[in-house]
């Protein structure tokens, strides 16, 4: 693994007022989602954003990726300041940074065919047409884990890790550098969790992806990251080596967010239930 | 670990639940049966579609309608319930059988005060004046521990954060002192600090007052904190029970491994991949022909086009029973070599 920064990301800040008035709307707070939040990701590498809800990192993501416009901070693209681009100069590198979300039913058309969900980045952004966006995007399919035959069907008609690997293709068929994953398991069953797991890392093997992961399943973040930062109130808590923070952690709130996690073994779970709760 | 002897409280036997669609006949649930003793907790874990929640919803006569076609037997305490009138399912249900449900926003109405509706579910039930409601449900919410329950009383749903709204929805579940408590994936929509909260009130509820509960859920970290034993569901059959060691340490069905196997452990060094189980749970209206897991098991062999019973099939089994033709040899000897369950026998 290369050690060349792809992403960096310096004191992030997204706000939103608070507004109140008749006529003249005045700001009268602010909720903090991001509040000076810094990271960055190296070329290749696994970044694992943790925290729970409203802990800020889906704001965090969006900010990143310019969706929404953050209220400071730096974000750099390989080398290059993003933040506060127009939206027409922030175009061309949207094909470098692509998202993958977490509600396979809600994220796909249902009106259009698996073919034009995965093309039309390709088309749109002008990088192929014809025969050859038919070939590309057939390749995808079978590289996700579908089927060539998959390209004239309806959403609808597959299931929802289906669903997840046609996203991750419409992700991919740019040929992104870095992907930014929202939760992309956590709307799956538990025996298909593992299968996109374990897809999402041979593509990064195979196609040199930098991945930011986000979600609030620490052990399936731990698997993926090669880095984790612990997301709580808009600020990154802690950052370290995934097995670092995981097996030594440092923060209070970390350490809490650790010991809440259930472990599945029962005479484990009696063990630390018996610890903590110091009787039987 | 609480009690887990005595006669059944619950009886559900030969248990088949089908509904008609446009597209056929749907059997979610085909012949499940289990008992529930008092003081136990029994969780039924499965995936979506498994026929978990049908199961645990038709004990108490929710899936009724036009369009289903329920069979077998739902027994309290020798009383049956699965022909029963809606006069009597009305007077078990919050009564003797509480249910609490996933998501709490939905199921608190937005536009009535916390309280009201509590009180309002032990009038429909008990001759209670509104002054003696009120202070019976500040008590509830105490019980369960809300904070400042004489003011929180008089709170609106939306007021309340994710955890204190399921904790009101259990106290409201308390409300009429049921023998049997049903909580389907009660902390599923949580954050994992509240999940720790409720599975900890839960536990409380259980050994304090020896409720009865049927906790359904797909994470098998929250069965290994809660359950004493285990049912998994696969297409709306059991595929193996057992007590909740069997089931982690001495697991017979190929499903069961695989659903071990690919949990991610905080505790241990993580592994190269994550094992994973192939393919997708079938279409309940395109079942395989004999076990139903057979498309996506990786031991499959020719006698598996005949469908196995839920049998004991260990020598030494106890009440330890599973839908698998493999030999318990064959079990021991598959699930090491794929060194994959990642636990050991216990000590």
């Amino acid at each position: 693994m290369s050690t060349e920064t792809l992403l960096e990301v310096t004191g992030l800040v997204k706000h939103f007022p608070v507004k109140r008035g008749i006529l003249i709307d005045r700001e009268v707070d602010r909720v903090r989602a991001v509040d000076g939040v810094s990271f960055s990701i190296a070329r290749g590498e696994t970044l694992g954003l943790v925290g729970e809800s409203g802990s800020g990192k889906s704001t965090a993501c969006r900010a990143v990726l310019q969706l929404i416009e953050p209220t400071s901070g730096s974000v750099r693209f390989e080398g290059r300041e993003i933040a506060g681009l127009s939206r027409r100069r922030m175009r061309p590198l949207r094909r470098e940074m692509q998202m993958i979300f977490q509600d396979p039913y809600a994220s796909l058309n249902p009106r259009k065919r698996v073919g034009q969900i995965v093309g039309d980045p390709l088309r749109r952004q002008g990088i192929a047409s014809g025969a050859e966006l038919r070939r590309r995007v057939q390749e995808l399919l079978e590289r996700v884990g579908l089927s060539p035959e998959h390209y004239n069907r309806f959403p609808n008609e597959f299931s929802g890790g289906q669903r997840q690997r046609i996203g991750i293709a419409r992700a991919l068929a740019p040929r992104p550098k870095l992907v930014i994953a929202d939760e992309p398991v956590s709307a799956l069953d538990v025996s298909i969790q593992a299968q996109i797991v374990n897809l999402l890392d041979d593509l990064q093997d195979e196609l040199g992806l930098t991945y930011l992961f986000v979600a609030h399943d620490i052990g399936v973040v731990r698997h993926i990251s090669d880095r984790i930062a612990v997301m709580h109130d808009g600020r990154i808590v802690e950052q370290g080596s995934a097995d670092q923070v995981c097996e030594r952690p440092v923060d209070p709130y970390t350490k809490k967010l650790l010991a809440a996690v259930p472990i599945p073994d029962p005479r484990e779970s009696r063990d630390r239930r018996g610890a903590t709760l110091g009787g039987p | 670990m609480t009690a887990a002897g005595g006669e059944p409280l619950l009886s559900v036997s030969g248990l088949r639940v089908g509904f008609l669609t446009e597209d056929g006949l749907v059997q979610a649930v085909d012949g499940v049966s289990f008992e529930l003793r008092p003081g136990e907790v029994l969780a039924i874990v499965g995936e979506s579609g498994s026929g978990k929640s049908v199961t645990a919803q038709t004990t108490i006569g929710l899936t009724r309608s036009k369009n289903s076609r329920i069979e077998g037997s739902v027994r309290l305490a020798g009383e049956e319930l699965i022909d029963a009138g809606e006069g009597q399912l009305g007077r078990v249900r919050g009564e003797r059988i509480a249910m609490v449900f996933q998501d709490p926003m939905t199921s608190f109405n937005p536009v009535y005060r916390i309280g009201d509706q509590i009180v309002e579910a032990i009038r429909a039930h008990r001759d209670l004046s509104r002054a003696e409601g009120r202070r019976r449900a500040v008590e509830l919410l105490d019980s369960v521990g809300i904070p400042d329950p004489e003011r929180r009383v008089d709170g609106y749903p939306h007021e309340f954060s994710g955890g204190m709204r399921q904790r009101a929805m259990i106290a409201m579940a308390l409300a009429l002192e049921p023998e049997v408590l049903i909580a389907d994936e009660p902390t599923t929509a949580l954050d994992v600090t509240i999940q720790a909260q409720i599975l900890r009130l839960l536990r409380d509820l259980n050994r304090e007052r020896g409720l009865a509960t049927i906790l359904i859920t797909h994470d098998l970290g929250v069965v290994a904190e809660m359950a004493d034993r285990v049912l998994v569901m696969y297409a709306g059959k059991i595929v193996e029970q057992g007590t909740l060691d069997e089931i982690f340490y001495d697991p017979q069905h190929p499903y069961t491994w695989g659903l071990i196997g690919s949990l991610t452990r905080l505790d241990r060094p993580r592994p190269h991949r994550l094992p994973q189980i192939g393919g997708a749970p079938p279409s309940l209206l395109d079942l395989p022909q004999g076990c139903a897991f057979r498309p996506r098991c990786p031991h499959e062999f020719g006698r598996c086009a005949e469908a196995p019973e839920l049998e004991a099939r260990l020598p030494e089994g106890g009440e330890h029973r599973d839908r698998c033709w493999l030999t318990p040899e064959q079990k021991r000897e598959k699930r090491q070599v794929e060194g994959r369950i990642g636990l050991e026998a216990p000590a």
